[in-house]
């Protein structure tokens, strides 16, 4: 069985949080106060690109460019947001790592600060998770009596707050400057883009997002080195380690951190339990509800970024969700679309009116009251959403649509042509 | 009285201590809705006089959020996730159960004003899938004939 050295979850044990005293034992803040001592701001984000680490949210964006973009060597009030709106259903890593070990994000969070010249972070947290938030706050007040943070950390001159955000629900608080007008405390539609972020973000200035996975990366970039971090990815274009969630139809659910590039087939077997009570694999989201299905024939493909783009998916936040061989997919493609139409904010016709079209498609297939008709007009869907909504919400809704014609178009015709869904009894 | 004297001064002096008052709406909303259960009218233009908003600015926010309530809500809010995840393992079935045991449909309060029956999208729970949360507790792993005695539970808790 395929295992590897955890960086992540390296202080981990179920129903244990660790704080300063245990995360320092196994070498916590050494790469804050390696990066304070022996490096400048431009080399930590040199080697934050050398990594190759990229975005652990969902887009995967490469981090390192990201934040060559950033204005860090300009003086002024600058922003860096952690987004932990974890809200993609099957996406439960972030809440896993807060409730093991939270200095870790906040290790992090002051690194990026210290490269990105910024003074004022602020966590974003839902509303979920109020532990998460209670550890935070608690590794806060710890570190700032240890002198890792608030004014000159470590003797170092550097100065650094981080406010802990406690949201109130809604998945679009997740998109990023729907999340700025959430922490501005606006009405969270997102905004337009350009101006990105990095020009004009938080209070209209110049503002660094990252998921709290991304950040917790950091500090082990930091101390272990770029070329060190990349080796641990299994593909070769793949770095560092990542926080997969397994659930669904398993037989042992969990949230486990394993190379990134691992096959498919090996971590639902080896660390999933295998699938459920002994039925055989049909699919499964490789990333959250927002990616395409990847079926039996891609078990051995590796999830990693570029591997999963290759096949039609992506591999968003790592949450891989697994449907039996008894699951009607264009029931469980109705479940993931009810979820994006009660969730759109309504900002936009394509999402707001759109979504809901789509859901009442589906539900007339799976009633068994579909047409040919129906079929093509959520084919047309596709085009019609994609690319013409404000944000990714309404694009990321119709991936398991589109992963839904691509694999199954014979079982959704099925439903057509039988007047029924062929698999319920 | 929806906040007392002591917990609006408290707030006041917050919000003309950040650089960014507006910032602090959520907190100001929850601080109400923990008072109260909910956000009333009323408790909507507290928040803009706290706040040196508009009660519509308040508005705009309070009503875009589903776990701000501005409806009156049970003592307790049943959150039952009907996520992916959870409906994979059995969700649709919970949320049938619950609609039974309670004698009520979703979105609706118990005659008594105990429960408030809510779907919800993912609580982040998925390996511990099919899951509910009722006030600030998680249930995990949540089985049909579990429900009764978590219901009893959390009445019991309530009254001692």
């Amino acid at each position: 069985m395929r295992t590897c050295e955890p960086l992540l979850f390296k202080n981990r044990r179920i129903g244990e949080t660790v704080f300063l005293e245990g995360y320092r034992r196994t070498g916590g803040y050494q790469g804050l106060e390696k990066a304070l001592r022996d490096m400048t701001p431009a080399s930590v984000r040199e080697e934050v690109k050398a990594s190759g680490l990229r975005g652990r949210g969902g887009a995967g964006f490469s981090t390192g460019l990201k934040w060559s973009f950033f204005p860090s060597d300009d003086p002024g009030e600058k922003y860096l947001v952690c987004n932990g709106d974890e809200m993609e259903p099957g996406t439960f890593k972030d809440r896993q790592l807060l409730l093991a070990d939270p200095h870790h994000l906040l290790e992090g969070v002051l690194i990026a600060c210290y490269a990105l010249g910024i003074g004022t972070a602020y966590i974003f947290l839902r509303d979920a998770y109020r532990q998460c938030a209670a550890n935070l706050e608690h590794a806060m007040d710890e570190a700032r009596e240890a002198g890792l943070l608030g004014d000159n950390i470590l003797g170092s001159g550097f100065s650094c707050e981080v406010h802990v955000h406690r949201s109130a629900g809604r998945y679009i608080c997740g998109e990023e400057t729907a999340l700025l007008n959430s922490l501005e405390g606006l009405r969270p539609n997102p905004r337009s883009k350009p101006p990105f972020p990095a020009v004009k973000g938080l209070f209209g200035k110049p503002t660094a997002l990252n998921n709290i996975e991304t950040l917790a990366n950091v500090p082990h970039i930091i101390t272990g080195g770029a070329a060190w971090y990349k080796s641990l990815a299994l593909t070769e274009k793949g770095s560092g380690t990542k926080l997969y969630g397994l659930a669904g139809h398993l037989e042992t659910p969990c949230c486990v951190e394993l190379p990134l590039g691992m096959p498919l087939g090996e971590l639902i077997r080896d660390f999933g339990g295998g699938v459920w009570q002994q039925r055989s694999f049909k699919a499964c989201l490789p990333g959250g509800a927002s990616t395409p299905y990847l079926t039996a024939e891609h078990l051995d493909v590796a999830l990693d970024y570029e591997t999963l783009e290759q096949v039609g998916t992506r591999l968003g936040t790592g949450g891989v969700v697994v449907f039996d061989d008894r699951t009607c997919m264009v029931a469980a493609t109705l479940n993931l679309l009810r979820f994006f139409a009660r969730e759109s904010c309504g900002w936009c016709t394509p999402c707001r009116d759109g979504l809901p079209l789509v859901c009442w498609l589906l539900e007339r297939i799976e009633l068994g009251q579909g047409t040919r008709e129906d079929m093509t007009m959520l084919q047309e869907q596709l085009r019609y959403i994609n690319g013409r909504s404000f944000c990714a919400l309404a694009l990321g809704a119709m991936g398991p649509v589109d992963g839904l014609l691509r694999h199954f178009a014979e079982e959704v015709e099925d439903h057509i042509r039988l007047g029924r869904c062929p698999l319920q009894a | 009285m929806l906040l007392s004297e002591k917990q609006i001064t408290q707030l006041k002096r917050r919000v003309r201590e950040t650089p960014h008052p507006r910032e602090m709406i959520l907190d100001v909303l929850h601080a109400i809705q923990d008072a109260n259960g909910w956000v009333s009218d009323e408790g909507v233009e507290l928040a803009a006089i706290i706040l040196g908003l508009s009660p519509l600015q308040v508005e705009e926010v309070a009503t875009f959020y589903d776990k701000i309530y501005r409806r009156p809500v049970g003592r307790k809010v049943i959150h039952i996730c009907d996520s992916i995840c959870c409906w994979s393992r059995g969700s649709e079935a919970l949320m049938q159960r619950l609609q039974q045991l309670l004698g009520i449909a979703a979105g609706e309060t118990t005659i008594d004003g105990m429960f408030t029956l809510l779907p919800t999208c993912c609580l982040g729970a998925c390996a511990d899938a099919p899951a509910l949360r009722i006030g600030k507790t998680l249930y995990g792993k949540v089985a049909i004939e579990q429900l009764e005695a978590i219901l009893d539970g959390e009445r019991t808790e309530v009254s001692s």
